[in-house]
Order: C-alpha cells, then structure tokens, then sequence
C-alpha cells in the first residue's frame, strides 16, 4: 500500500461525497422547510437522467443537454408540487411516504413507457480519459470535473442562501414555518419555487452521475438511501450539514471499502478477513450516522433550534 | 376384508383413471413465471417474448398442440413466486412450469412442481444444489449451469497466459459461486478475491485498488446495473486498456450495450451462445426475434426460445399424451429439438452437456455493437456436482 493509493482513495472518497451532496443538497432543502418526507426525490434524480440522455442526443452536446435538462425537471418538479404535493403538506408523515412512494411507482412506469427500462449517456469524448495529477497517480478527468461541479453548487447554495432575500425567506421558511407565516411570507410560492430548485438539482445529479452510473428504471431508489443518510448526519434543513454530511458519508465509505479488508487482514486470518472485511465496510456508514446521532440527536448542523 | 380393499382400489383406480389416461390432449398448458418488472425485470421480458415468439412462429403451438401460456411476475420476490407456482400446478393444473430468473425465486417456487409431479424447465436459473444431491426427475435445465460461464471464463484467462487475475463479485452466494466456479478452470494465482456490496454505485476504490495491484486480468460478475456502473467507470479511468476485463456473457450483452455504448468495444466474454453462431435454427430465430420486437436478442432471449423449442419437441414425441408425464420426461431427457445454440443433450442430472464460446465485442457489419465468436472454449462440457446426483 503506497501513500499514492491512500491520496487517490481520499479523492475518491470526496469525489463520492461530492457526488452524494449534489443529490442531497435538494432532499434536505424540501424536507427542511416543507417538513416533508419525499421519497419521490430518486425519481426527480431518474427523470433528470433520462431527460439529459436525450437532449444530449438531440442536440449532440453534453453541455447543452444537461443544461436543457436542468429546467425541464424543474419544471415536472414545480408541476408535480402543484398537483399532487402540495396536498399533504398537512398530512402527518406516514401519509406522506405512502403518496410519495406511489409517487415512486407511477414514475417508475412512466419512464419505462417513454423510453423504455435504461438509456445511453457517453461521457463528453474530451473527458474520457484519465489525466495524470501527479506522477503515478493518473485520475480520471469526469471524476475531477464532478468535484469541481459539487463545489461549484455548494458556493452557489451558500451564496444563495446567506446573502440573499429569497435565501433568507428560506431560511426562515426552515427555522419557523408559523412565523415566516405570521410575518407575511407567501408560503406557498416560496415551497413551490424551492421544490422547483431541488428537482433542479436533482437533473444536475441524474446528468452529472449519468456517464458514471446504470441510467435505468429505478436508478433513483439505490442512492437515495445514502442522501437521507446523508441529511439525517448533516442536519435536516442545512446545506451546510448536507455538504458536511455528504463528504463524511463518501470519505468514510471509500476509505472503509479499500482499507478495512487490509487492515483486518493484518490482524485476523485470511477466510475470517476476507468475510469480515466487506461486511463492516457495507456498514461503516451507518455506524457512522449511529455515534453522530448519539452525540447530536439533530445532525451536525440542525437548521432548526 | 380382503375383497373390500380390492373394491376400494378398483373405486380409486377408476376415479383417478382420467389422469393417467393415454387420451392425447387438446392443448399443452404452460405457467410461465418471471421477474418482468423492477429493475431486473428486462431478463424476465427478453426470456417471455423470445418464449412467445417460439410459439408465434409455430403458429400458436407447441408440438402439434395449442398452446396456453399463463405469464405472472413474481416481482423478484421468492413469496410472490412461490404462490404462483401453487396457482399454476394447483388450480390451473398446467403441464410445464417454466420462467423464473433468479435462483432464489426458483429455488422457493420449485418443490411445489416437484410434490405435484410437474415438470419445471428452467430458461435460465440453474443452481448447484439441483445439479448435485437434490437433483430431482422434473427438473429440466436448458440454460446452463450456474457456474459454467465462469469456469470456462477461468479456462479463458488459462489459455490466455493471464498469469495473475484480481476478482470481483457482490457479497452473496451467487457472487462466491461465480468466483469459485472461475477458480476451478483458472491455473494462475488469484490476486485478490474482492466483494463488494450488493447494489453498490460506485466503484473508484475498486478500481484503485486494481490499478495498485496490476494484476494480468481482470475478472468480473456484477450483474445488472451494478456491472454497468463498474464497466464505465473502469473505462473511464483508463483502465481497460491496461488490465484486460474479462465478463461472464450476460455481462456485456445487448441489455449492457445498449447503455453503456462504444465503451464496451473489445470486451471478451463467455456464453454457451452468441447472435453470429452459424446454424439454422439460430439464424431463423435471430432475424425473427428482430424483425417482432426491433431489437436484438440476448442470451436470456435464446434461452427462452430454446426452452419453448424443448417443451415443444417433448409434446410432439410423445405425439400429445401429455397427461403421461413419465413419457414426457423421457422425450425432454432425449431433447431431440434444433437448439438456437447448436448441439445440446442432457446430463444424467439433466443439466445440459454444451459448447461454450468466447465472444468479443465489437461492431457488425451493419456498425451495431455486437457480440461476435471467436473461438471455442470447452466443448461438450457439463457441471461440477453430477457425480452426486443419485439419478440414472
């Protein structure tokens, strides 16, 4: 095990989180301030895949695909929001995993219908390859360029968010919904535009994480686990915990994944390490999110006080 | 006392005589169980329309007979399977059982066609146990055995020269059967024996840690979206072209070409089939499975095909008296039918005894992505477990 193994593993384990956080950057917005559980999310995810494959096809550019992809989901999110959503908001949260799990199914379907159980998104020729970082340490340059899209959306998310009206309506939205009310808020705008901003950022996942992962009916279902994972240890309702969270989450379960079975191998014999490795490493994550939960019940960053 | 039982058998005789009649019948039932939707459902509906399409170009029947197919999903839930398999053989009464995908499935779906004496004729699915100490007289295989495609991957790498090979499959037992199916045929030393999780997404440790041990080859079993995801990412990371992939055939036909693309060009691979095989029934098959459904075929799909072809050839031998099920399982164990795969007969354990091919991918001549042969790596090869079959 060399020290270029343990760089290249840590950027890949920031890589993932990076990758998980663009996902879980828009999960934690909705149910931070709309108190609401949607599990419907993955399926935002799907959508926004399947739409980037083809308008990357239509218009032959990665660029413009993704980027007509972005809006188009937004806009199925913000109608999806007004139709069938916005409806439970009053509900208690059985009811709404229930509706939004049914959510899960009929969209599931419907892809399947248009275009059938997968789709084809190439990476961008120019990005194909790997490129050299640092002498004997070659990386592939999707990879970087998804870092450099994580951190891209996280500056953006915070600028937003802080500095300026629409950021502080939501945070206010997120820390005392009554009282935004109370103080004239239009609420029902405010929810309809945020729900909007994370299927908009669902698309960017779908189409970023394209090239990389299976486009295919039921993408959406694998990985949301791992954003509420992610939320839950960031603190619902915080993009900041959702970043924190997600480059935890990714770190932890990379460097579980290639170092855990070696080190067990260290201490244990081969069959007992090549049995246990794997299995504490698929549970590293959760472990994680049990002792971050047993010292701060609320996550890291609890939007809420 | 004597002369009461001897009328109470002669009353059962008569009663159940119907059953065990020689009266050919008016039409073969079959109750198809598959995966058909889910994210594993494009199998269950390559093995159902190839299976239906054999009918279709038979003009609606098997062996001389019409045929009913009875089509349910069992959801890739072994419970749902298993109830289905009991309306089939129990209510409907059919004649053969056939479908499931997924050994799991088949395995709790199963012992019902077996207590009932129903023939099952398994179109893909076919684990060890059967092939060894549970064999069992109504159990059909005409896909190939579980292991077969990463023992003649494991031979595959031998002739090769791949003095080094690095593994990966999910952690669960199909995951270690593949391995240790490879391992039988692989004369070379194992690097590393990896399992990953079970649905996993990504896959840079992985590949990392490959690129760090430059092994000779590298061998994979990640079906479905899983194998996906690693075949990008392993191209993306500029890998293919320093440690050559090896796959079992599944893992990059038609259903992984389709989304992956161009980046699978020049991927070897095992099957017991491949579309370019030159024989006649295949050739028949592969331009009809095309020409009905626009799309090409895959293994599962010759599978499928193959299974009806078996059961069909059954009824006609035994010329439609399919009520006796013994003569039916003498005419499946003698499976005189033109297999899509070329040559084909049953072991005592009536698991199939067959070629296996090596396939590259590449571009036809139409420039669709296709798998194409290249060459033969065991032929009339059978499975691992017979010799503790304790059938004749």
């Amino acid at each position: 095990m060399s020290w270029i193994l343990i760089v290249e593993q840590s950027l890949n384990g920031l890589q993932f989180g990076l990758m998980l956080f663009l996902l879980a950057a828009g999960l934690t917005l909705v149910f931070g301030i709309m108190d609401m559980i949607n599990l419907a999310h993955g399926s935002l995810y799907m959508l926004g895949a399947f739409l980037a494959s083809s308008f990357v096809a239509a218009t032959g550019s990665f660029v413009a695909g993704v980027l007509l992809a972005i809006p188009a989901t937004a806009i199925l999110g913000m109608v999806l929001e007004v139709s069938v959503l916005r409806t439970l908001y009053a509900r208690d949260h059985l009811s709404q995993v229930l509706a939004t799990f049914a959510l899960i199914l009929i969209l599931n379907e419907a892809v399947r219908l248009a275009w059938g159980p997968d789709a084809a998104l190439a990476m961008p020729a120019a990005l194909a390859g790997p490129v050299e970082l640092l002498p004997g340490l070659p990386y592939p340059a999707y990879r970087l360029v998804i870092i450099a899209v994580g951190l891209l959306v996280a500056l953006l998310l915070f600028f937003l968010v802080t500095k300026t009206k629409v950021g502080m309506l939501v945070r206010a939205g997120a820390s005392n919904r009554e009282m935004a009310l109370a103080m004239g808020v239009n609420i029902k705008l405010l929810f309809t535009l945020v729900f909007g901003a994370g299927a908009a950022l669902c698309a960017l996942a779908g189409a970023m994480l394209a090239p990389l992962f299976a486009v295919q009916v039921g993408m959406g279902e694998n990985i949301l686990i791992l954003a509420f994972v992610v939320i839950v240890i960031g603190g619902i309702g915080s993009i900041r915990g959702a970043l924190v969270g997600a480059v935890l989450v990714g770190v932890v379960d990379t460097i579980g994944r290639a170092f855990l079975p070696i080190l067990f191998g260290l201490f244990f014999q081969p069959r007992v390490a090549s049995a246990a490795g794997p299995a504490i490493a698929s549970v590293a994550i959760y472990v994680l999110m049990a002792v971050v939960l047993f010292f701060r019940p609320k996550g890291l960053f609890p939007a809420r006080g | 006392m004597k002369i009461r039982s001897a009328v109470i058998a002669a009353a059962c005789a008569l009663a159940f005589a119907p059953l065990s009649s020689t009266y050919a019948a008016d039409k073969v039932k079959i109750g198809f169980i598959s995966t058909l939707s889910g994210p594993s459902g494009a199998i269950g509906v390559d093995i159902r329309d190839a299976f239906q399409l054999a009918i279709k170009m038979n003009g609606g029947q098997l062996g001389g007979l019409p045929a009913e197919v009875l089509v349910g999903d069992d959801q890739f839930k072994p419970d749902v399977g298993r109830q289905l398999a009991e309306k089939y053989v129990k209510s409907d009464r059919v004649n053969f059982l056939t479908g499931i995908v997924f050994s799991n499935i088949m395995l709790a779906a199963v012992p019902i066609a077996f207590d009932n004496k129903t023939l099952y004729v398994s179109p893909n699915a076919a684990p060890s146990p059967l092939a060894g100490k549970q064999c069992n007289p109504y159990f059909f295989v005409a896909s190939w055995p579980n292991d077969a495609y990463h023992e003649a991957a494991g031979q595959h790498a031998s002739n090769r020269g791949f003095k080094s090979a690095y593994l990966i499959a999910p952690n669960y037992q199909a995951g270690k059967d593949s391995l240790a199916g490879f391992k039988r045929f692989y004369k070379g030393s194992v690097v590393a024996e990896v399992y990953t999780q079970l649905g996993q997404l990504d896959y840079a440790a992985e590949i990392a840690q490959v690129r760090a041990a430059k092994p000779d080859t590298l061998y994979i079993f990640l079906p479905g979206g899983m194998g996906i995801n690693f075949i990008k990412q392993y191209v993306g990371a500029g890998m293919s072209s320093q440690v050559p992939l090896i796959v079992p055939g599944f893992g990059s036909d038609q259903d992984i070409i389709r989304p992956v693309g161009s980046a699978m060009l020049g991927l070897f691979d095992t099957a017991h089939w491949a579309m370019d095989l030159d024989n006649a029934a295949n050739r028949k098959f592969v331009a009809a499975f095309e020409k009905e459904y626009k799309r090409l075929p895959t293994v599962f799909a010759a599978q499928g095909y193959d299974t009806a072809m078996l059961i069909g050839a059954a009824v006609r031998d035994t010329k439609g008296k399919i009520e006796d099920v013994e003569a039916v399982r003498r005419a499946l164990r003698a499976a005189k039918f033109e297999s899509v795969r070329g040559a084909f007969k049953f072991n005592r354990n009536q698991y199939p005894i067959q070629n296996y091919y090596l396939r590259v991918v590449a571009k036809d001549s139409q420039g669709r992505i296709v798998n194409k042969t290249i060459g033969t790596v065991f032929k009339d090869h059978g499975d691992a477990y017979v010799q503790d079959c304790a059938m004749k």
